[in-house]
């Protein structure tokens, strides 16, 4: 009882820490990415106030929307803070991780996504239009990328269950394999896209023809936009921890971990998020957006990557 | 009294409900005595069918002294068939309830009434067949009520042609089907199933059994590359036919594969799979590619048919495979994923052909660019039509995700099977499937975005208004049991336990005493999903988020007019249409898959003409197997032409020189 009390209590805490830390990713990667333009940025905390004050206003919803418009934001945020706390961030084994796995954390996402595209489409204007067309096409690259990125964990570690796989990848048995290689690869581009970060969208543009994201949400206000946005920093965040759990799960707590492993492991994960977050911007500042049609090339380039990974498993499965 | 007595009887009065139909379709109001009965007919079978399935009741067999002198009719009714008999006989209630209300507009009442029952009933009686001359008089009889149904407006233009295509299309896959009968059955003529499951085909005699099954039931699923009178023929009918045709016709064209591969046929071959796996997965991107490209509504839900077919005969290829390498734990598990995804699919394919339909009624069209707005007028319908949208888009926590992950379950499975060619196959059709399932939801947000959100784009669409109680009864019914297979998919996979034994001599773990209700194909350590859970993390997350954001920061609201950059519109033709949503995935996959080709004729400034866009696509199945050979018989008749207009002198050489012939060849006969 007292087990499951405590194991209750590490889920709450990996979904507040979740939420709790998405701001801070964001604004980090922002003021790193100012300081390398030489600019001075703004505050570390400044997400959270953006937040704080677009939650107090009032909300302006077109004349022409409909209730989906005024839901969306909710189930966008629901299911994306959902997939984001069954991500394995300190410790593996969590009291629910295992009522979803890495394909249903997807499917999750891909249900946010399907919202947003729906409520760029519900006021009726052009805009929105486009970004949820484009955010279609992207996705219908992107998700199968995803999945066979999936394929090829699951192989190795034997299981689609994302804290096995996590614990797997921290066990020694691992080794350095070829089509792990290919699989980080493949999963590093299909986070830039899913993310719409520099080079497939810009996320600091709001008035750009190219743009995707902030097109769909171009209508959205008050504390719509502001759950809107703190998705799309969780979203960032979970695929941060997707890739440092699977590819750096060092320091992470395995399943039945003392109370002082799980603290030890919840410190070093914000030093990997902090590592992770300067990487992003680092990359994000030493490149040029790319057209919007060269994206499904980017992308497909992960699709490739992912699948030669997963066929060389199923071909060398046979040789041992 | 025995399930399958009670079921033989339910079938005899649907095709006396189809005579009364006759007489009724005069009356004042007729169409709704024939649909509610209909209704309590189909419940009945409904009833018939699980009590078989859920009570696990040894198979029953009956023959009845009607047909064929010589070998009467065989009747029987095993955990398959029920399975089948349930998922028809659902959709038939839900469609006969829905058309009570529906039916009320229809026009031309006489050539829809008599053949709905009829068309029922040949279903349900494909299902119980046991012979193949049984089967074969059923499938026909199937085949043409609904061929009836799909001329009944035969005026409006393209019905005939699909009409025409329909007929072409039935009779091929039935002589397909004919032909593979007849390979079964071997020289001593065993027509009985019975006589077929115990005799044994020689190994090249049953691959061709195989690939006429597939050819024979695949033309009437849709698998491509014979689907072409698919899109044809389900729109062409009235929307609740429709919805039978789509939902629940294409599966008794799935039991017929799957009794004939899994039960007849004996121990599969390898191969056999390598068939099934790769038309399921070119049907499942390129059903799903078409879809995408329509702008008619029931036409594009007609070609994600197409797309669910290729879902199923994955899960049935996969099961082949297992079965043929002796997995029989696995193969359940992939003829489990194949089942449960045919079971869905005959949900929200109904679901939004009713969905369809009711927007049909209200509006008069089907042209999704002359829609919009709708959610505004046809609130109930949109919230319904938009859970049958979720859910076929494969995602958590309805019911078309799990039978899809199950589906990925048992592809991360094979490579334990020791043959190469699957080895390298199985991922490829993994890719094909996840990538359908994008394609899928960017498809229906589509379908759902254009014909309901935004604003309208016509006068029609302005003044919809909502449909009526009994088709929206139906439309909730089915959301509902989206949900329930979604949250509760245990369930449902054990009830398919016993047709698995049956047909591969395994099962998979029993689901309902797993904690939490969740469900783990394998074992829990390996996978396992609980849709209840996620369902309930996700309300209880926008749930807290709602409370939180309206108690502590603000909860005011104000209407406005759009922003839209500070360029608003007021034009609603401006709007994105169902070809400019799809336009950036035609520029990706539709160079490649429809050759399309975009022509833009810009005028130069100071030009009065109007620009030009114009889009070429190909339907490359269409023209490069259908043509050449409408071509060649009709190059055929041509010539044949001439045979009419001979002198009496040229008849009788050609008698002459036939009869001599024939005598030469009796004469050379051994």
């Amino acid at each position: 009882m007292i087990e499951l009390a405590v194991n209750l209590v590490f889920q709450l805490l990996q979904m507040l820490l979740v939420i709790g830390l998405a701001p801070l990713l964001t604004g980090l990667v922002r003021k790193a990415k100012a300081r390398l333009l030489r600019r001075k940025g703004p505050p570390l905390f400044q997400p959270y106030r953006d937040l704080a004050r677009l939650a107090r206003k009032e909300a302006v919803v077109a004349d022409s929307a409909s209730w989906l418009f005024r839901v969306a934001p909710y189930l966008v945020f629901a299911s994306t803070w959902v997939a984001a706390a069954l991500i394995p961030t300190f410790a593996t084994g969590l009291l629910f991780s295992w009522s979803a796995d890495l394909i249903a954390i997807i499917a999750l996402l891909g249900s946010a996504r399907f919202f947003l595209a729906l409520a760029g489409l519900d006021v009726g204007t052009s805009f929105g239009g486009m970004g949820a067309s484009r955010e279609a096409m992207f996705a219908s690259i992107a998700e199968p990328a995803m999945i066979v990125i999936v394929f090829s964990l699951a192989l190795v570690a034997g299981s689609t269950q994302l804290s096995t796989v996590a614990a797997y990848m921290a066990s020694p048995a691992v080794g350095l394999r070829v089509t792990l290689g290919m699989a980080l690869i493949a999963l590093v581009i299909v986070a830039v896209a899913e993310n719409g970060r520099i080079p497939v969208d810009n996320p600091a543009t709001h008035l750009e023809l190219t743009m995707v994201h902030e097109a769909m949400i171009l209508e959205y206000s008050g504390r719509h936009l502001a759950l809107i946005e703190l998705a799309s920093m969780l979203k960032l965040l979970l695929y941060v921890s997707l890739i440092v759990c699977v590819f750096a799960p060092w320091g992470l707590a395995i399943a039945d971990a003392s109370i002082g492993d799980r603290l030890l492991g919840a410190g070093v994960y914000v030093v990997k998020l902090g590592v992770a977050g300067l990487m992003l911007a680092a990359f994000e500042t030493s490149i040029a957006k790319m057209r919007v049609f060269r994206v499904p090339n980017f992308l497909g380039a992960a699709l490739m990557l992912g699948f030669l990974g997963a066929l060389l498993l199923f071909v060398s499965r046979s040789l041992k | 009294m025995n399930a399958l007595a009670l079921l033989l009887g339910g079938d005899a009065a649907l095709i006396a409900l189809s005579l009364v139909a006759i007489v009724a379709a005069r009356a004042e109001r007729g169409g709704a005595f024939v649909y509610a009965a209909a209704f309590a007919l189909c419940s009945l079978l409904l009833a018939g069918g699980l009590d078989h399935l859920l009570g696990r009741h040894a198979p029953e067999g009956l023959a009845l002294p009607i047909g064929l002198p010589w070998i009467g009719a065989n009747f029987r009714l095993d955990a398959l068939s029920a399975f089948f008999v349930a998922v028809v006989d659902l959709g038939a209630a839900a469609a006969s309830l829905y058309a009570i209300g529906h039916g009320h507009h229809e026009r031309d009442r006489e050539r829809v009434l008599p053949f709905f029952p009829a068309f029922l009933a040949g279903m349900n009686l494909t299902l119980l067949a046991d012979d193949a001359y049984t089967f074969l008089v059923a499938w026909e009889f199937m085949s043409l009520a609904s061929w009836a149904l799909v001329m009944a407006h035969h005026r409006k233009p393209g019905a005939a042609h699909a009409g025409y295509v329909y007929i072409l299309m039935a009779n091929f896959g039935a002589l397909a089907l004919l032909l593979a009968f007849a390979l079964l059955a071997g020289p001593a003529g065993a027509y009985t199933f019975a006589a077929m499951r115990a005799g044994v085909v020689a190994p090249g005699a049953a691959g061709l059994v195989l690939i006429l099954a597939l050819v024979g039931a695949g033309s009437k699923a849709g698998l491509v590359p014979l689907h072409v009178w698919l899109p044809l023929a389900h729109p062409a009918a009235p929307s609740h036919v429709s919805a039978l045709m789509s939902g629940v016709m294409t599966k008794v064209a799935v039991y017929a594969f799957v009794r004939v591969a899994f039960d007849l046929l004996g121990p599969p071959t390898w191969w056999w799979s390598v068939l099934a796996l790769a038309l399921g997965g070119i049907t499942a991107v390129m059903g799903v590619l078409y879809a995408l490209m329509q702008h008619d509504l029931k036409r594009l839900l007609a070609y994600h048919t197409v797309e669910n077919i290729g879902i199923i005969f994955i899960g049935l290829g996969l099961a082949l495979a297992f079965k043929a390498f002796d997995m029989p734990s696995v193969a359940a598990l992939a003829l489990t994923a194949g089942l449960l995804h045919a079971f869905n699919h005959s949900l929200f394919k109904s679901l939004l052909f009713f969905g369809a339909g009711a927007v049909q009624t209200a509006t008069g069209e089907r042209d999704m660019g002359r829609l919009g707005g709708l959610i505004h007028r046809m609130p109930l319908t949109a919230g319904v039509f938009l859970i049958g949208c979720v859910a076929i888009s494969a995602l958590p926590p309805f019911n078309g995700f799990v039978s899809e992950w199950l589906t990925f379950q048992a592809i991360l499975l094979s490579p334990q099977l020791p043959s190469w060619g699957l080895k390298i196959l199985t991922p490829a059709v993994g890719a094909l499937l996840a990538l359908s399932a994008a394609l899928a939801a960017a498809c229906f947000v589509k379908a759902f975005g254009i014909t309901f959100l935004g604003r309208p784009r016509t006068p029609a669409a302005e003044r919809a208004s909502e449909t009526d109680r009994f088709s929206l009864a139906a439309m909730f019914a089915f959301a509902a049991l989206c949900l329930i297979a979604g949250v509760l998919p245990g369930l449902f996979i054990d009830a398919l336990a016993p047709a698995a034994n049956d047909l591969v001599g395994g099962r998979m773990p029993a689901q309902i005493g797993i904690e939490w209700l969740s469900i783990a194909p394998i074992a829990e350590s390996r996978s396992s999903y609980n849709g209840l859970l996620v369902l309930l993390f996700i309300v209880t997350s926008a749930a807290l988020a709602a409370a939180a954001i309206h108690r502590l920061a603000s909860d005011a609201v104000r209407r406005a007019p759009a922003w839209d950059c500070g360029f608003p519109d007021p034009s609603p033709a401006t709007q994105y249409t169902a070809d400019s949503f799809a336009e950036p995935i035609r520029r990706v996959f539709g160079a490649f898959a429809f050759r399309a080709r975009t022509r833009v004729d810009m005028p130069a400034p100071g030009d009065m003409r109007p620009a030009v866009v114009v889009v070429e696509m190909r339907d490359l199945v269409w023209d490069t197997l259908y043509l050449p050979v409408v071509a060649a018989v009709g190059n055929l008749s041509r010539r044949l032409n001439r045979l009419q207009f001979l002198t009496i002198r040229q008849y009788l050489s050609i008698v002459f020189a036939a009869l001599v012939a024939l005598l030469l060849v009796l004469a050379a006969w051994p």
